[in-house]
């Protein structure tokens, strides 16, 4: 994979948080939220970040966002280093990626109507001056998101969460972003909702040219929008593989339990589950060698002691594990 | 302007609030009447018609040859009955409803002072022979001008302080934690106290060196609202949207701590009232002579023989005191979100 035409290039992203205990709130330890993370998102396609609750997902899309500093690792925007950037010189930078978040309920100030909540971003950046111009911006913005333009004089406790979720949506649009990260966008949502939240993403995606960084649990929805698909566990990302690939030809296990629990709306399907024993171990001391080898239905010897590195598996397809490896 | 939904339901519930309502109202009508006090009780007149020119000596200063030419060109004295009969000679004027200041002795007393109540003093005098209800006046408008300007002030500091540290959390969030416990430790009473050997306290020397202590008081629940609201995603989102701290901490977190914030200050401002009114009685707080609420109720001690003095100190101090409170205890369940009005 070349990083040529990558918009977003991440290179070894570690996150660490501290750990303090005792009187003199002394480290003893850290948690490893995120390991050595490194991937790229090409402009224009959409990459899915996809674990289960824990794995350090939402930390790479904040650490991306400089919304938590990263404990080390590069993350270039295009041409620009901006993870060790002085956060003056960020700002004007944060018009170029954006971000939705899970919870509509509070990514909205509950004070602040709608017009002011995407008035913000474009006032911000000065990207619209005066009243009348703002008016047709937010106007503008709404239509975009398929919600009435009278929505602009309400406050976001007047709407339900899919409509929120697209005021939320609209906001991340508003400053014309090249990268919108989307941490769990319809985790809260209602199936049907989801599914239109997920289809307005696509088509907001095919009309403006946008990248996308969706960062969810659920590879059903990440199915329908996606193109690549990271897999992370316990901080890793152990698979890497385009969307296609990666359903139908999972190379690690993880992915493969992670797909046998996709549930499939056939009540007579046949299905084989591959149910994994025990809980994640605790990112705080993770497990030596392959951090799945505590879980993993194939650990042998060498899991134990040897971290699998990612590796190519197969084209544009990146697999940690020792499976299949010739020594 | 048009109410959100919330505040709209705040008001509801404040006025459903029947003993807070209308201690709002009571202390309202009562703050403006003080606030007038000059027109109320004054040892000048309001009004004085002399050679068919119309003078205002409650707004200015005359000397006292303007009223006949056998005076002096010095500041007049309209309690003079030599002045008085000169312009009642050649006019008329309108005195206020209560003919002296705060610091006016009351000449021929019938009884010494302390004298009790008659018509001519409601609530009798103090043992300097002033007028003690023209006293309360003054000084209830001192006591609620002061609580005003030092919760005021206090609220300013300690919220910026409390948002500094909230926001921005870890090191700073520590070491402004331990230096506030250190300081709230300070005796203030005795430090106050030590000052007033050197200096003579005015009132913004006492607000200052008050304030000093009070800010501390609303810190930890807007640091509280404070660590909650940065880590909430639209205070998150309006970072990512390139929003500057303070633009986050001004727009997006603050008003959504007021609420914590301004159900305290009623209780604040109470507790500025009683600071003051303490000070005073100690004789540390405003100069002697001053209109105090707590100098009244020093007289009330110091005079037992004269019970009108402690009664009306009792019942103006402890009545300010119920209304803030009950004030205080209806703008809190206004800002009670479990509380949903009838």
């Amino acid at each position: 994979m070349s990083s040529a035409g990558a918009l977003l290039d991440v290179r070894a992203l570690t996150k660490h948080f501290p750990v303090h205990a005792g009187i003199f709130g002394r480290t003893t330890g850290y948690v490893h939220a995120v390991d050595d993370v490194s991937f790229t998102v090409i402009r224009g396609e959409t990459l899915s970040v996809v674990g289960e609750s824990g794995c350090g997902k939402s930390t790479v899309g904040r650490a991306i966002l400089r919304l938590t500093p990263p404990t080390a690792g590069e993350v270039w925007l295009g041409a620009q280093r901006i993870d060790n950037m002085h956060a003056s010189e960020l700002r004007p930078l944060r018009r170029r990626m954006q971000v939705v978040f899970q919870d509509p309920f509070s990514s909205l100030n509950p004070r602040m109507r709608v017009r002011e909540i995407l008035a913000e971003p474009l006032t911000n950046f000065g990207l619209a001056r005066g009243a009348s111009e703002i008016d047709d911006r937010v106007a503008a913005l709404l239509d975009k998101v398929r919600l009435p333009r009278e929505a602009m004089h309400r406050y976001p406790h007047e709407f339900s969460g899919g409509q929120r979720q697209r005021i939320g949506i609209a906001r991340a649009l508003a400053p014309q972003p090249d990268l919108i990260v989307c941490d769990e966008p319809v985790s809260a949502l209602d199936v049907s909702v989801k599914a239109q939240i997920i289809n307005l993403l696509s088509q907001l995606q095919d009309e403006l040219g946008l990248t996308l960084l969706f960062i969810s649990h659920d590879l059903a929805i990440v199915e329908h929008l996606t193109h690549r698909v990271a897999v992370m566990y316990l901080g890793k990302i152990v698979e890497l593989a385009d969307r296609r690939a990666l359903f139908a030809q999972a190379h690690h296990p993880y992915t493969r339990a992670l797909l046998s629990a996709v549930p499939v709306p056939d009540p007579l399907a046949k299905r084989q589950r591959m149910i994994l024993a025990g809980d994640v171990p605790s990112p705080i001391e993770p497990p030596s060698g392959c951090r799945f080898h505590t879980r993993c239905p194939f650990v042998f010897d060498r899991c134990r002691k040897e971290e699998p590195l990612l590796r190519v598996v197969a084209e544009r397809h990146l697999s940690a594990c020792h499976l299949g490896e010739a020594n | 302007m048009r109410l959100s939904p919330l505040n709209r339901r705040r008001l509801a519930i404040f006025c459903q609030h029947r003993r807070g309502f209308w201690s709002f109202w009571i202390f309202l009508a009562l703050f403006l009447f003080c606030l007038g006090a000059e027109f109320v009780a004054n040892d000048r007149p309001l009004i004085i018609s002399y050679n068919g020119k119309h003078y205002f000596p409650v707004l200015f200063d005359y000397s006292e040859d303007t009223f006949g030419s056998e005076f002096l060109p010095t500041e007049a004295d309209y309690t003079d009955p030599d002045v008085q009969k000169a312009i009642n000679s050649r006019g008329w004027m309108i005195w206020p409803a209560i003919p002296f200041s705060y610091n006016t002795s009351v000449k021929n007393l019938s009884s010494p002072a302390p004298s009790p109540p008659d018509w001519r003093n409601l609530l009798g005098t103090d043992d300097q022979g002033r007028d003690v209800l023209a006293r309360v006046i003054y000084g209830f408008r001192i006591s609620v001008l002061f609580g005003f300007s030092l919760t005021a002030i206090s609220s300013i500091v300690g919220i910026a302080a409390g948002a500094v540290q909230g926001f921005y959390g870890g090191a700073v969030d520590l070491l402004f934690q331990r230096f506030i416990e250190i300081w709230s430790g300070m005796p203030r009473l005795f430090l106050l106290i030590i000052l007033g050997s050197i200096i003579t306290p005015g009132f913004w020397v006492l607000l200052i060196f008050l304030l000093v202590f009070s800010w501390m008081s609303l810190t930890g629940v807007v640091r509280a609202e404070f660590l909650r609201g940065r880590n909430l995603d639209y205070a998150r989102a309006a970072k990512a949207l390139g929003v500057s701290d303070i633009g986050v901490m001004w727009r997006h977190i603050l008003p959504n701590a007021m609420a914590a914030v301004l159900s305290f200050l009623p209780f604040t401002l109470s507790d500025s009232v009683t600071v003051l009114s303490t000070l005073d009685f100690l004789g540390f707080g405003l100069p002697p002579g001053s209109p105090s609420l707590g100098d009244l109720v020093a007289q009330g001690k110091n005079n037992l023989q004269a019970p009108w003095l402690g009664i009306t100190s009792f019942v103006v101090l402890g009545g300010v005191l119920t209304l803030l409170i009950f004030i205080g205890e209806a703008v809190r369940d206004a800002f009670d979100p479990r509380r949903i009005p009838k």
